[in-house]
């Protein structure tokens, strides 16, 4: 993927704005794990699964925008 | 770009001297020209590896997920001999392990129930009250229902674990656990 080339005021916009999202992400994670381990302790394993799915999903969103994005950017 | 002396380039983003400066800017310098990418890329670093810490969490639930619906070979321990509680009484036993305090309690001349003991808001021992139909935590006045383990009031949220109990020649034996971790 070629990236157009931005200023350093445009990358840094650029940067901050990822790492919100990546943030936000991280977060979202953090509720789904806190969620999954009560319900788990409650006796129910019905979420177990798909909570685990998706917080798989956050992390490879994470890794792809941290990684392959912001690697990108900084050449 | 390689800095000698850091110190010697650190200025004030409002570009006055620095004996003009709060005395809290002296406490907390920062390297204005300086504070580029470096920071912020250990600062992504840190969330990348708390996401995969999540991701990992969220696996090892998965994996006490799948080993609590293999059935575990609980062994059968006799708890209580015949005639030995009466209507209302109680009686603290370990099981499956020692330290797994469980408790059960003689409901009707024909019916026995047993809870793990902790309560499940902080791992208080539970006390059953039979006269008022329920186990008592004393630490934060949280309130199971006696006859499911159900949570009534107080902080838990969750059901205590239940023991699976037989009745065989009048003796009682625990079996096995249904629901919830000891």
């Amino acid at each position: 993927m070629n990236l157009p080339s931005f200023a350093r005021s445009q990358r840094l916009t650029i940067v901050a704005a990822i790492l919100a999202f990546v943030l936000v992400l991280v977060v979202l994670q953090l509720w789904l794990l806190t969620a999954t381990m009560e319900s788990f302790l409650a006796g129910s394993g019905a979420i177990v699964v798909p909570a685990a799915l998706a917080s798989l999903g956050c992390f490879a969103l994470n890794f792809g925008l941290l990684h392959f994005f912001l690697r990108k950017l900084e050449r | 770009m390689r800095i000698e002396n850091p110190d010697s380039i650190s200025k004030a983003p409002d570009g006055r001297p620095d004996r003009d400066q709060p005395a809290w800017r002296e406490q907390f310098p920062i390297d204005w020209p300086t504070d580029d990418f470096r920071s912020r890329r250990d600062f992504t670093k840190l969330l990348g590896l708390t996401s995969l810490a999540f991701v990992v969490g969220q696996i090892w639930i998965v994996l006490l997920a799948f080993r609590r619906r293999m059935p575990l070979g609980l062994p059968e321990m006799e708890v209580a001999s015949p005639d030995e509680l009466a209507v209302g009484d109680s009686k603290i036993f370990d099981y499956p392990r020692a330290g797994a305090t469980c408790v059960l309690t003689r409901v009707a001349s024909d019916r026995f129930v047993a809870y793990g003991q902790k309560c499940t808001h902080l791992s208080c021992p539970v006390i059953p009250k039979p006269e008022k139909n329920c186990l008592q935590c004393p630490c934060h006045e949280g309130v199971f229902d006696l006859a499911t383990g159900r949570p009534l009031s107080g902080p838990p949220r969750r059901p205590l674990p239940r023991l699976r109990l037989k009745v065989s020649d009048g003796r009682v034996f625990a079996v096995g656990i249904e629901e919830g971790v000891l």
